[in-house]
């Protein structure tokens, strides 16, 4: 029997319960794809009911109020009552709509939401679907949500819904570029499109390997991508679109309320709306998921070993645990931007992704080249850092400037005499 | 290529024979999340871009006009509290200085002190809630309109201290007002009053520089001085497309000539002129509740013998600088106890009538905040 290892301990017991099915190896594969796959399908509902009551605290901390209280201690059974009141709502659909269409439209959205989770690594052998090409998988079927929300915007026969789901197109296809290239950078980096492969290039740079524990504690934070200035940049803008893509605020124009109702949501109700609103939330798990992965070293936290073991791979906090740390902390920002910003207007948002972060984006693959083939002292990057901070700096300055033009000041205002 | 022509303005949509498109009519409204009450607008849309705009009105409507003239005077009083629900104070204040005019009916200073404070009270509220909705419009998720709302229920405290209601005040009386501020009223006004401008630099410092705000607001929304003056607009929304009318200054009603007041003045007459103005006004307002509270006199504050009085034949149009604009009652006595004609002049009405200039070659998006930044309330529109 190994030691135990707190950050393999599912691994280890998952393997143990396989180890019962040798003698059956296609029952075994079998229960293998569902161990990997149900406790997917049963975490991130379990995330989005707490990202919902934390959304629901946390902007009613931002607007002067309290929040729900009225469910359980500080609100929290606040999910399960609106569950349960979805659920026993009149599913309602207009008379007029392409009915399959209307029906189809929440299960296509869900579908790959959920599936493009299976590519994300959360923890070292830890991977529901250990691709090849994930990153690639992860985007392909991310776009689809595109065609689930227009499908949506079709069928219910709504002039706002229409508007909604033509608005998404728009928005989804503009942002998919940004979005990709700047994950462009890191796979360019690391060399591979496994995921897996990429959050064991951010671990432990080689010149820290070398020294001591306390500085060995802190290279797991080193090596990650955002860190370098391809990486900051890449982060940043990835961030932003990934914001697009999944529809948060500020970029939420295809369910613009004050504009446009909800649009594609205008004539969901009951389950289908739940399920609507869930993927939602899914997606956004997943793409925060694929930054983490990306730019924030993925499942990598501060080296920690348990004081009972002299495994040198032995980890004391398990590595999913900081990866769901770092997936709530982007949700956490994600909600803070919703109390904070108004929405873009629809030519706006267009000139923004394509004159901005577009143009950021191409220039930090660049960056990316240069800082990869840059000397190095010691396997430090002394000359790519400071010179890719520098010019993706520059770049970003030049290209906001260009941008920003004269059409926008504050004005000073005069009073009569 | 083949363009066909839309009333009512040139506007041309593309229809060639390999591409055929069309408008997208929209009713938006009466149910709408920011028509700001049961208002509708047939919007047709080219895309995004609004080629026509049709502002419908009237579901609202409950006869407040022929309701007056079938009751007494002071019958009308409480139902004007009720036309633009907001600002129950000012809408109180021109009624009361419409029959005052005609009856001849003096005002005791302590009197008009009180209504200034009400009224300036009244558009820091709404101003600041004015702002709060803009801001919901734009897509903000609620969060500076609950700042807004926080600051406007101090102020709806004093008013229930004072009338005995948050926004159906019924607090103005002809000759003066209906009753005394109870002791401790002022110290507290004074408190509120001095908190404001605290609030203000959080506004402005969160809102003001905001980069989506700029983008959204500015020249969005254009409303040209000689349209603004020709369709008779009024209130802040003709000031911030620079035109120097302020009754307050024009008229000098009240006792407004005592204070030391300045007039904001935009220069492009856009959203963000018209959400500048807001901010700027409610800085004078409070200077102007400085000066009140400071020296407002003792004495008495109606005028016992102005109850059930009976006018004679003679007519008069009473207005004030209300938050919306010329807020103003037109009123004809033929010598009854009940008026003969009752009019009522409604800033947001007027206000309303340019929202299709404003509107045309704009974004739908557009259209809901140069909504937003007319100020309207369906009760006082529709009536």
């Amino acid at each position: 029997m190994t030691p135990i290892n707190p950050d393999q301990l599912i691994v280890q017991l998952t393997q143990w319960a396989l180890s019962f099915l040798d003698s059956y190896p296609l029952v075994a594969v079998l229960v293998a794809i569902l161990l990997s796959t149900v406790p997917l399908v049963a975490v991130f509902p379990i995330c989005f009911a707490i990202t919902t009551w934390l959304e629901r605290k946390g902007l009613a901390r931002i607007q002067n109020r309290i929040g729900p209280n009225r469910t359980g201690f500080l609100g929290m059974l606040q999910p399960i009552a609106d569950g349960i009141k979805m659920l026993l709502k009149e599913d309602i659909v207009p008379k007029t709509s392409d009915r399959l269409a209307h029906f189809l439209a929440p299960v296509v959205l869900m579908v790959p939401a959920f599936t493009i989770l299976s590519v994300l690594p959360f923890n070292r052998n830890m991977i529901p679907a250990a691709v090849d090409t994930g990153v690639i998988l992860f985007f392909a079927l991310g776009s689809v949500s595109t065609l689930a929300v227009f499908m949506a915007g079709w069928s219910s026969r709504n002039k706002y819904s229409l508007l909604g789901g033509m608005r998404a197109i728009a928005q989804m296809v503009s942002y998919e570029l940004p979005l990709v290239l700047s994950g462009v950078t890191v796979i360019m980096m690391t060399g591979s499109l496994d995921t897996t492969k990429i959050v064991a290039q951010q671990q432990l740079s080689e010149w820290i390997q070398s020294s001591n524990a306390g500085l060995q504690c802190l290279g797991q934070i080193i090596g990650w991508n955002v860190f370098t200035p391809w990486g900051f940049a890449g982060f940043l803008i990835f961030f932003v679109a990934s914001l697009a893509e999944i529809n948060r605020c500020p970029f939420d124009l295809p369910e613009a309320d004050s504009e446009i109702v909800a649009g594609h949501l205008t004539e969901y109700s009951g389950f289908k709306y739940a399920l609507f609103f869930m993927s939602e939330y899914v997606s956004a798990f997943a793409i925060n998921g694929l930054s983490t992965t990306l730019f924030l070293g993925g499942w990598s936290g501060p080296n920690i070993r348990p004081p009972w073991s002299d495994d040198p791979n032995a980890l004391l906090i398990p590595g999913f645990v900081w990866f769901f740390a770092k997936m709530f902390a982007l949700m956490l920002v994600m909600i803070w931007i919703r109390g904070t910003l108004p929405r873009l207007r629809v030519d706006h948002l267009m000139g923004f992704a394509w004159k901005f972060l577009l143009p950021l984006a191409i220039m930090n693959i660049f960056v990316g080249g240069f800082y990869y083939y840059a000397p190095r002292w010691h396997g430090i990057p002394v000359v790519g850092w400071p010179i890719g901070f520098l010019v993706m700096y520059l770049s970003y300055e030049c290209i906001g400037r260009l941008n920003r033009g004269p059409k926008t000041a504050q004005r000073v205002y005069h009073y009569a005499s | 290529m083949n363009t066909e022509t839309i009333a009512p303005r040139e506007y041309q949509i593309y229809s060639g024979d390999d591409l055929r498109t069309n408008v997208l009519e929209i009713s938006m409204g009466p149910q709408h999340p920011s028509t700001h009450g049961v208002f509708r607008m047939d919007v047709s849309l080219d895309g995004e871009t609004v080629v026509k705009l049709k502002p419908v009105f009237g579901y609202l409507h409950r006869n407040h006009e022929k309701i007056a003239e079938t009751t007494s005077y002071l019958g009308s009083m409480p139902y004007t509290d009720r036309l633009d629900y907001f600002c129950s104070m000012t809408n109180n204040w021109a009624y009361a200085l419409a029959v005052e005019k005609m009856a001849g009916l003096a005002v005791p200073e302590r009197a008009e002190y009180i209504r200034v404070i009400m009224a300036e009270l009244t558009r820091l509220q709404n101003h600041a809630s004015l702002v709060g909705f803009l801001t919901n419009d734009l897509g903000a998720s609620g969060t500076p309109l609950l700042y807004a709302i926080r600051e406007r229920e101090h102020i709806l405290d004093l008013f229930e201290w004072a009338s005995g209601a948050r926004m159906m005040c019924n607090y103005m009386r002809f000759g003066g007002v209906r009753n005394d501020l109870p002791s401790g009223w002022l110290a507290q006004c004074k408190k509120v009053v001095d908190d404001f401008p605290a609030f203000m630099d959080e506004f402005e410092t969160l809102l003001t520089g905001n980069e989506i705000i700029l983008s959204r607001c500015q020249n969005v929304g254009v409303l040209p001085r000689d349209l603004a003056i020709n369709a008779s607009i009024t209130g802040p929304c003709l000031r911030a497309s620079g035109v120097d009318y302020d009754i307050r200054k024009v008229d000098k009603y009240g006792v407004y000539d005592r204070f030391d007041f300045k007039v904001p003045l935009g220069s492009v007459g856009d959203c963000y002129d018209r959400f500048m103005i807001r901010l700027l006004e409610m800085r004078e307002s409070v200077k102007i509740l400085k000066q009140a509270l400071a020296t407002i006199p003792e004495g008495p504050v109606n005028d016992s013998k102005a109850r059930n009085f009976r006018p004679k034949p003679a007519e008069a149009y009473g207005r004030i600088e209300g938050p919306k604009g010329e807020l103003g009652f037109y009123l004809v006595s033929d010598g009854t106890p009940k008026p003969h004609r009752y009019h009522v002049r409604p800033p947001s009405f007027i206000n309303l009538t340019v929202l299709e200039d404003m509107c045309l070659g704009q974004k739908i998006a557009d259209a809901v905040i140069i909504l937003g930044s007319i100020d309207i309330v369906l009760g006082e529109v529709d009536r």
